[in-house]
């Protein structure tokens, strides 16, 4: 290659004699030329292979060399560059408190949210072989690369009753190992175990919840004894901690988790667990929930429906051909549907309390809403927010986020006397052909044909109580499945027997909380970040293989901030979950003594401000208020390890408030 | 300059253009890239030559390992053409007879095999939070070796942490399934458990902190209630199946300590009742329990040795004496295990009553090359071997546990003079500069106290615990609050409420569980450390002044003395006499030990080395850890898990001549 490469720019200044060797043909010069070809081609081998292992080993040495530089030098560091850009790092909070002089006091029970939490491989297929004890979910998800059919197999549970397919289980991995790091470098649990081990934590006063996040919340306890196990964890950790109660940290869908704990763990067996009415008095001094959905997120409801969240939508809008054919051999949504469609965890998310939290074709709680507007971070909001000039509000455009879903922007935008609905209910749906292409593709959408697609469509806008209606109407299997194992109402009375059920234990509006008048219940969460709050969707154009509706990208707003991208209007809240569904009922729901709280347990707001780290040093940054990325929020870690320590919300300063909770909160008329 | 020589044939040519000059040009262009060739190759030869080595090495290593990853299961192929058809592991075979999940089981993992991690550490150690220090890569030891004896090193006057220091055990089934990457322990017995349904739920890790004792883990660490609570959960879980307990080598002891704390009444104990281990526990099946010590704890601690250390140190000292810490890496090493409370936990049991005095020992007549068939029927099999073959055999002294000089070991005890060491003072030498920042008690014994030692000649299982406390009182002070290693005379005297008896099986009752089964499983037919010869080393006073006597051999070929250990049959770290004695006559039937009668199996493994280099650590292996991965043991353990009795598996199961040993034990029962 080398002597060939050489050769070329030679040629062109000295064309004439070149050419003449060429077409003359003499036998010696052929001689030569075959000579020379041969010695070309050893040469070309050489260079060619050679070159390559060249290469590589050049590559493989400089790397192996900085690797080692990498690890010859001292951690500190990253550190230092860090710092000489930004300013000396403040203590993370456990230092800052060691110093002050707090240690261990309430044993910590960590409960991980939804696909947070690592799942393993106990049995499988035989395509699953030396994957025995090996991470499906979190950690590298290697399999997912090299067995994508095979995982999505494994990782599915059966449709008809959310339990493990035969010959298949996939178990969840317990200790902390299971949610400190949710995939290498990811952290989610780690920075917060980091710094309560500062100031004297270890294993045996904390304990990470572990369950497996797919399946309904009583199922949990049904298939792996999970409830039954966090029972009895934390009865040990109080017990050898000298009576001291145990301080839990819920986050994400954790939340509903340990509502449902606390409800199954007074129940009598054998639906419950029999702790007796006073267990949650006994052995929790306080909550301290982290991001969480009590009234539901609307983001779960696109999952639902069209199997996209706001990225993906936007992708499946710019590279249809991709995502619709490209990993598994076609229908990568599909496949991705089929499999969350048999968690049941999913529906758990589902918005809650209907149209009377959410809002109606009208009005919503939300709908002055100004992200321009940066609050101040004010103490006493009750006050402030009766100051509030009612002005403002006229000026600017009035945003119908109770329209959960509408098709088309034009719709989503006109007043509701304009609106013509035909009601889908009756519809009769079409039976399409079973499409041969389809096959292996089970979703639900082929029982409904084209007539029931049309109907959906002609009914335009749906809101919160629709969209319940919606998801039977599409979905009549998995909501089958859901409505046993989950609620999504409003109770008129708290005492009606039928309360009892276990499917109610996760919804805030049909529970009490437990009789337990000294704890604490916080609501911890980041705002300023956008968050999904309603959608504009559009009938899919594409064959009946493929999912029939999708978000429609092209809606947006002219202006320039404006509430609606990319077919998503957008709230204030934590990029997830909008500020209503984790603030509202310890803002006002469970607030004093109400009907939801009758033992008036203190309920405490915890906003975090959300501010993108500075610089790519700082990773996911100490001052974040995105969902996960909270996790590593210095002044949030430092609230849980204060109460950790011993303190109350009292001492940390009662509620720390940025956004317009309170004002919404006040706006929704809820019997209490 | 490759490009300047090229151009200089091409500024001679534009001036001919016939056939000749252009002839001679290309003649000449030939010659130049010969030499070009040559030249280049020189060139070539230094960096690129390199960079290709390591390229080619890189490519055909991906090469292969996608080659290997392609064809996954190949490894197996090939072992099936070689040794026929692999069996079916124990999981699947006993799936296929229809077995399943039933009692749930609880794992007690030994000594060194659990995982300990860092949860707070001195500077040196930043970076290392919840990474282990113990178990996976030990890739600290080497980056960090003073940093990581400091940190495995527990305070020499509490056996707690020093202060600063938090190492703690890893929780859950990883803290012991492998021990290193690809060196399994329990991870084979977990995978066969899964094959017939089990999984987290109905197993457990009772992980604890192995380097502290055992009372100490539920002080520091509440180890003994969070086994009690998970034991409890479990049995609740499952439908009230008991569980299935399986201790592996100090383990054993372990639970034996865990089953008395938890009937003891509160402060003390676990207060659970005095029925809680009949209402909680099917079976124990302890794998290689060293009931009454090892002789190789000794060893240990006298000179931080064991066989292939002792033999190590003497072909290399300097290596072994001055390599990784710097200098000292056996002062280091022993330093550091001196701090461990555990090790005194295998310190040999019950004195010259099990162990054998100067003239005789239990294993007496034991011949070191003769393999035992199996004999079920063994009570029968003892009478039958012939008296003869015990004259025959040379007498090996196993009861001289420790013996200065191979002489001393063999004399007739009637010609050795023993001088009486614990009133010898002990001299007071002058801290030497070296040897300061060394911690060994053996500083304060000064030469004359070495030299008192060595006059005693020969120690046995009695005189070794006078000796430890001579040379390393600091430690047994700590050991003698934690451990006992006697017998009990009277079992009702109330000092026997104390935990320090707890775990020695012969100054405690078996609790009161007549339908418990407690099983010994273990290896046997590898050589196994017994006694001793030391000599005193001849290095400066910086050192250890005692180490094994690697020359003392035996000149018969097939001898029990190898490198100045004397063999005796085993699992090569735990005597079958440990392993066994309390199945086969302490505990059996109704005895004082144990009252109940609660009933005893042993099931010995004989020891078949891995036929080929690609089966592994074999599946027939005896060996005391390899143990876990042999399919009879799994298979037997994997029956009672689901239901089946000791009567079930066939009763005992002996290769070894532990009942004929047991009977010449001379212990009123």
């Amino acid at each position: 290659m080398q002597n060939l490469r050489r050769r070329k720019p030679s040629e062109p200044s000295r064309p004439e004699p070149e050419q003449k060797e060429t077409t003359q043909n003499d036998p010696d010069s052929e001689n030569g030329k075959e000579r020379e070809n041969k010695k070309n081609g050893r040469s070309k081998g050489w260079s060619c292979i050679d070159n390559c292992c060249w290469f590589i080993g050049l590559i493989c040495s400089i790397w192996w060399f900085l690797l080692f530089l990498y690890n010859a030098m001292p951690s500190s560091i990253p550190q230092y560059v860090t710092e000489a850009i930004a300013g000396p790092m403040p203590d993370p909070p456990g230092e800052k408190l060691r110093k002050e002089g707090f240690s261990a006091q309430h044993p910590v029970v960590f409960v991980p949210g939804i696909v947070t939490g690592g799942l393993e491989l106990w049995e499988g297929k035989p395509c699953a072989e030396g994957l025995f004890r090996k991470r499906l979910w979190g950690g590298t998800f290697g399999e997912v690369y090299k067995r994508p059919s095979c995982w999505v197999e494994h990782m599915s549970l059966d449709n008809e009753t959310g339990l493990d397919p035969p010959g298949i289980r996939v178990r969840p991995v317990p200790g902390l190992v299971a949610a400190d790091y949710f995939a290498p470098g990811y952290f989610v649990w780690a920075v917060l175990i980091a710094n309560l081990a500062r100031i004297g934590y270890e294993e045996k006063k904390m304990y990470m919840a572990a369950y497996d996040w797919r399946l309904s919340f009583q199922n949990t306890e049904v298939r792996d004894q999970t409830l039954s196990r966090i029972k009895s964890n934390i009865e040990l950790m109080v017990a050898t901690s000298g009576g001291k109660k145990a301080v839990i940290v819920p986050h994400s869908m954790g939340v509903l988790y340990f509502l449902h704990f606390m409800k199954w763990v007074e129940a009598p067996p054998p639906m419950g667990g029999g702790g007796g009415l006073d267990w949650c008095a006994k052995h929790i001094k306080a909550v301290m929930n982290i991001g969480g959905p009590f009234l539901g997120v609307p983001k779960s409801v696109p999952g639902l429906f069209s199997a996209e969240a706001k990225d993906i939508a936007v992708a499946r809008a710019i590279a249809p051909q991709v995502l619709d054919i490209d990993i598994f051999p076609l229908q990568t949504l599909q496949h991705v549907m089929r499999m969350t469609r048999t968690w049941d965890a999913t529906m758990s998310m589902i918005p809650r309390g209907g149209d009377t939290i959410w809002g109606d074709l009208d009005r919503s709680p939300e709908e002055d809403y100004d992200h321009k507007k940066r609050k101040q971070k004010r103490n006493e909001t009750i006050s402030s927010e009766n100051n509030e000039d009612e002005s403002h509000d006229s000026k600017r455009k009035k945003i119908y986020y109770g329209r959960m879903i509408s098709f088309g922007k034009d719709v989503a935008e006109a007043p509701s006397s304009e609106i013509e609905r035909i009601d889908f209910r009756g519809a009769p749906k079409g039976s399409s052909v079973a499409n041969s292409s389809c096959r292996d593709v089970w979703t639900e959408y082929h029982d409904m044909g084209l007539e029931g697609v049309k109907a959906v469509a002609d009914y335009k806008v749906y809101n919160a109580g629709e969209i319940l209606d919606l998801l039977h109407y599409v979905a009549p299997k998995m909501m089958a499945r859901g409505d046993a194992h989950f609620s999504y109402g409003i109770a008129d009375d708290l005492d009606d027997p039928k309360y009892q059920n276990y499917k109610y234990w996760s919804n805030a509006l049909e529970t009490k909380l437990p009789n337990a008048p000294e704890m604490e219940i916080f609501s911890l969460y980041g705002v300023g970040i956008k968050t999904e709050r309603a959608y504009v969707y559009r009938v899919s154009p594409s064959p009946e293989c493929n999912i029939p509706f999708q978000i429609d990208i092209s809606a947006n707003d002219e202006d320039e901030d404006s509430y609606l991208t990319d077919g998503v209007y957008l709230v204030d809240g934590d990029e997830t979950v909008p500020v209503l569904s984790s603030g509202f009922m310890c803002a006002r729901g469970w607030r004093g003594k109400t009907r939801f709280n009758p033992s008036g347990i203190r309920t405490y707001i915890r906003e975090y401000d959300h501010t993108p780290p500075a610089n790519l040093l700082e990773g996911r940054g100490t001052q974040s208020g995105a969902h996960v990325d909270i996790l590593g929020n210095f002044a949030l870690i430092e609230d849980i390890m204060r109460v950790a320590a011993g303190q109350n919300g009292q001492d940390l300063g009662g509620d720390r408030i940025y956004s317009d909770i309170f004002k919404w909160a006040g706006r929704i008329n809820l019997k209490l | 300059m490759m490009l300047r020589r090229r151009r200089k044939p091409e500024a001679a040519e534009p001036s001919g253009n016939d056939d000749s000059l252009g002839k001679e040009v290309r003649e000449r262009e030939k010659e130049e890239r010969r030499r070009q060739r040559v030249q280049r190759k020189k060139e070539w030869s230094c960096v690129d030559s390199c960079c290709w080595f390591v390229g080619a090495i890189c490519c055909s290593w991906w090469f292969l390992l996608f080659l290997y990853n392609c064809m996954p299961s190949l490894p197996q192929y090939v072992t099936e053409k070689i040794t026929g058809p692999l069996p079916d592991p124990p999981g699947v075979k006993l799936q296929k007879e229809g077995l399943s999940v039933k009692h749930p089981v609880v794992f007690v993992p030994g000594i060194v095999t659990g995982g300990l991690e860092l949860w707070e550490g001195h500077q040196c150690a930043e970076e290392l939070f919840r990474k282990r220090l113990w178990g996976g890569t030990f890739g600290e030891l080497y980056k960090r070796p003073l940093c990581w004896v400091e940190h495995m090193s527990l305070d020499n006057e509490t056996g707690l942490d020093p202060s600063g220091i938090r190492v703690r055990p890893v929780s859950g089934l990883v803290a012991a399934d492998y021990f290193a990457p690809g060196y399994f322990v329990w991870a084979v017995l977990i995978a066969n458990l899964a094959r017939i349904g089990y999984e987290e739920k109905s197993m457990y890790m009772a992980a604890y902190d192995w380097r502290i004792s055992f009372q100490n883990t539920e002080v520091r660490d509440k180890s003994l209630s969070r086994i009690k609570s998970n034991i409890e959960l479990l049995v609740a879980t499952n439908g009230g199946n008991k569980v299935v307990v399986i201790p592996h080598s100090m383990g054993a002891l372990y639970f034996l300590h865990f089953m008395k704390w938890v009937e003891a009444p509160a402060p003390i104990g676990g207060g659970g009742g005095s029925d809680w281990c009949a209402k909680h526990i099917k079976a124990v099946m302890n794998i290689g329990g060293p009931f009454l010590g090892a002789p190789k704890a000794i060893a240990g601690l006298l000179s931080a040795e064991s066989r292939d250390v002792a033999v190590a140190r003497s072909v290399a000292p300097s290596v072994l004496d001055k390599d990784v810490f710097g200098f000292q890496t056996l002062q280091h090493l022993m330093k550091m295990v001196r701090t461990w409370d555990t090790t005194m936990s295998m310190i040999p049991k019950g004195g010259d009553t099990i162990w054998g005095n100067l003239d005789w020992s239990p294993e007496d007549g034991y011949n070191c090359e003769s393999k035992k068939e199996k004999s079920n029927d063994t009570h029968a099999a003892a009478q039958n071997v012939t008296e003869g073959s015990l004259l025959s055999a040379k007498g090996v002294h196993y009861g001289r546990l420790v013996s200065f000089g191979k002489d001393a070991a063999e004399a007739h005890s009637s010609k050795i003079e023993i001088l009486d060491f614990k009133d010898a003072p002990k001299g007071n030498s002058i801290p030497n500069s070296t040897c300061q920042d060394v911690w060994t008690e053996y500083h304060d014994m000064g030469i004359p106290g070495i030299k008192a030692v060595a006059d005693h000649k020969i120690y046995t299982a009695d005189s070794i615990l006078d000796l430890l406390h001579y040379v390393a009182p600091k430690m047994m002070q700590r050991g003698d609050a934690h451990f006992s290693h006697g017998i009990a005379d009277d079992l009702d005297d109330p000092k026997y409420n104390h935990y320090k008896y707890w775990s020695n099986p012969l100054e405690t009752r078996l609790p009161n569980a007549p339908e418990m089964e407690i099983f010994s499983l273990y290896g046997v037919g590898i050589p196994t450390e017994r006694a001793y010869v030391y000599k005193l080393s001849p290095g400066a006073d910086c050192y250890i002044p005692f180490q094994i006597d690697t020359l003392a051999e035996d000149a018969t070929e097939n001898s029990c003395l190898a490198s100045g250990v004397y063999n005796v049959n085993g699992d090569e770290t735990v005597p079958v006499i440990s392993t066994g004695y309390m199945f086969a006559k302490g505990w059996r039937g109704k005895t004082r030990f144990n009252p109940s009668g609660v009933r005893t199996y042993i099931r010995e493994y004989d020891h078949a080395p891995p036929a080929n280099l690609l089966e592994g650590r074999g599946t027939q292996s005896g060996a005391h850890v390899d143990i876990m991965g042999n399919f009879a043991l799994i298979e037997d353990i994997i029956r009672v898990a689901a239901g089946a009795t000791g009567e079930d598996l066939g009763g005992d199961r002996v290769y070894s001549d532990i009942f004929k040993w047991s009977e010449r034990i001379n212990l009123k029962l």
